[in-house]
């Protein structure tokens, strides 16, 4: 036999050699499009989905302590970054369901974000505070930035820069990589408001929106004209009321593409805020059940889901955008954590944490298709972040 | 009941570090001496606070029941580790580990998850907890949280 006829023989017996239990590159080749993991926060695991067959396809273990964990995926789909409070980012094979690398990068992190070109992961760190810059096929560090302060809604913008906000300071940093990612230009945004609390990205990677804690209204940059400064939206949402108390930090996520709204929670109170983001102003609020954790957009932009904080955290509400109605509101159990659309939405995937599952429910008919025991489960990522900004 | 809280406190504050996390029944002892002082002052008060709020009439008389402070442990882990960390190692709140806690006035953490601190994201924790138990939780965090 020749060796070119060898080749292939070869190639095709390589993946057995991996050592995970079934992993996916030992059966026939597939794609990594309709994957995914869930956090399984106490015991530092991942489920490794299969969001096809509504099934898991193991789990996958030693990611450290991921009690406020969050993941991006590499360009390609295949891999999956996760960051976990204990400063460790891990990458991950969902071809093979095994940890590639993982390296502790800080003593604290609470998330991070992948570059546009899909060279560079970026983690948002508390402590010490700052953002440091890994290289996505080794890990290395690239470059570190430090803010002096807890670093929260750290985004990728284009332009293959991040867009990030620190808490302590009340500032904007925008890094860009694009000249040399060893040394990125910092364009630094001072007094955008006390305490951001989170941020978003508009899917079309323009807008980068931080959200304000210690008071009234959100910061906006414009990220194809930093030179116009942040400016304030909403600075008189919630003026001369008191706040009720906030149980969970509410997270930013979601961009309705309908009439150009974007749907935020509000902070303390319970209501979700409908902002025109053409003017920069509040159109709207919907009372919902508590206080909103994520409200997130199905991919086709028709519906909001709605979960919360405690003590309203059993509680699912799903509003329709057109009418600004909630349509149907469900109680899968204590402690719903996180939400996440199959990739065109067809399907959302829930997290229900003290239950110790999660379920997939048909987001047309509101029917629940399957239940999938998990362990104390939290943040649900499927791969088709990988093509997104912000997310 | 605010009486009740700052007579134990006070005795609290006053001893040494290793009685304070000793045995809990002459802690109990110290709250029921609390409680039979605010029930003189105010018994009125006492009677009808303990009918709004059943957990506070068990002040003095009992730690939270078993499956209580199962109850409690999970909330502290896991409704408190979003901001503080499942390991309570700190995140966007402070560190809640024994080295952390124990050097504090067991009144002033008490208070701070009671009523939380204006002008930060630590919410009051009054709705959820009664005082005894919020006091459990207090002994506990400065003798290393149980898992």
């Amino acid at each position: 036999m020749t060796t070119k006829k060898l080749l292939p023989l070869l190639a095709l017996c390589l993946p057995l050699l991996g050592q995970a239990a079934d992993p996916v590159g030992t059966g026939p080749l597939r794609g990594t499009g309709d994957l995914g993991i869930a956090v399984e926060r106490a015991r530092g695991s991942l489920q490794w989905l299969d969001t096809s067959k509504l099934a898991s396809l193991g789990r996958i273990e030693g990611l450290g302590d991921l009690s406020h964990a969050s993941a991006v995926f590499s360009r390609d789909a295949r891999y999956a970054y996760v960051f976990g409070r204990d400063g460790g980012l891990t990458k991950v094979d969902l071809l093979t369901g095994t940890v590639v690398k993982r390296v502790i990068q800080s003593g604290n992190s609470i998330g991070g974000a992948i570059s546009q070109d899909g060279r560079f992961i970026a983690a948002a760190n508390y402590t010490p505070g700052g953002v440091k810059v890994f290289d996505a096929e080794t890990l290395d560090l690239v470059v570190e930035i430090p803010t002096d302060s807890k670093v929260i809604g750290l985004e990728d913008i284009p332009g293959n820069r991040f867009g990030f906000s620190l808490w302590d300071k009340g500032e904007i940093w925008v890094a860009d990589l694009s000249e040399n990612p060893k040394q990125p230009r910092i364009t630094r945004f001072t007094h955008i408001g006390t305490q951001p609390y989170d941020a978003l990205v508009s899917p079309d990677g323009r807008w980068y929106v931080a959200g304000l804690y210690g008071e009234n209204g959100i910061a906006v940059l414009d990220t194809w004209n930093l030179e116009a400064g942040v400016r304030r939206a909403l600075p008189d949402y919630g003026r001369g009321e008191e706040k009720l108390p906030v149980y969970k930090m509410p997270h930013l996520e979601t961009w309705a593409m309908v009439g150009n709204l974007a749907f935020i929670p509000g902070v303390g109170r319970h209501e979700v805020v409908i902002v025109d983001v053409s003017t920069w102003t509040q159109v709207g609020v919907i009372p919902v059940a508590g206080q909103p954790v994520f409200v997130m957009a199905q991919p086709d932009g028709r519906r909001l889901w709605v979960n919360f904080a405690f003590p309203h955290y059993d509680t699912v509400q799903v509003i329709d955008v057109p009418t600004r109605k909630i349509v149907h509101e469900m109680k899968p159990g204590k402690a719903v954590l996180h939400m996440e659309f199959t990739p065109r939405g067809e399907h959302v995937w829930l997290s229900v944490r003290d239950a110790n599952k999660l379920e997939v429910y048909d987001t047309a008919s509101f029917k629940k298709l399957a239940e999938l025991p998990a362990d104390s489960p939290s943040g649900i990522f499927f791969t088709a972040r990988a093509h997104r900004f912000g997310l | 009941m605010q009486g009740t809280r700052s007579a134990t406190g006070c005795r609290c504050r006053s001893v040494p570090a290793e009685s304070r996390t000793g045995p809990v029944p002459s802690r109990w002892m110290l709250m029921l001496s609390g409680i039979a002082f605010a029930a003189l002052a105010a018994l009125t008060v006492l009677a009808l606070s303990s009918l709004v709020s059943p957990a506070s009439a068990e002040a003095g008389a009992a730690a939270p029941s078993p499956a209580r402070q199962k109850e409690l442990i999970h909330l502290v882990r896991q409704e408190c580790g979003f901001c503080h960390g499942l390991r309570l190692t700190g995140g966007l709140g402070a560190p809640l580990t024994a080295q952390a806690m124990r050097d504090k006035p067991a009144e002033t953490l008490e208070a701070v998850i009671r009523h939380g601190i204006p002008g930060t994201a630590m919410p009051g924790w009054e709705p959820f907890l009664s005082e005894p138990e919020t006091r459990w939780i207090v002994l506990h965090l400065q003798r290393g949280f149980p898992e």
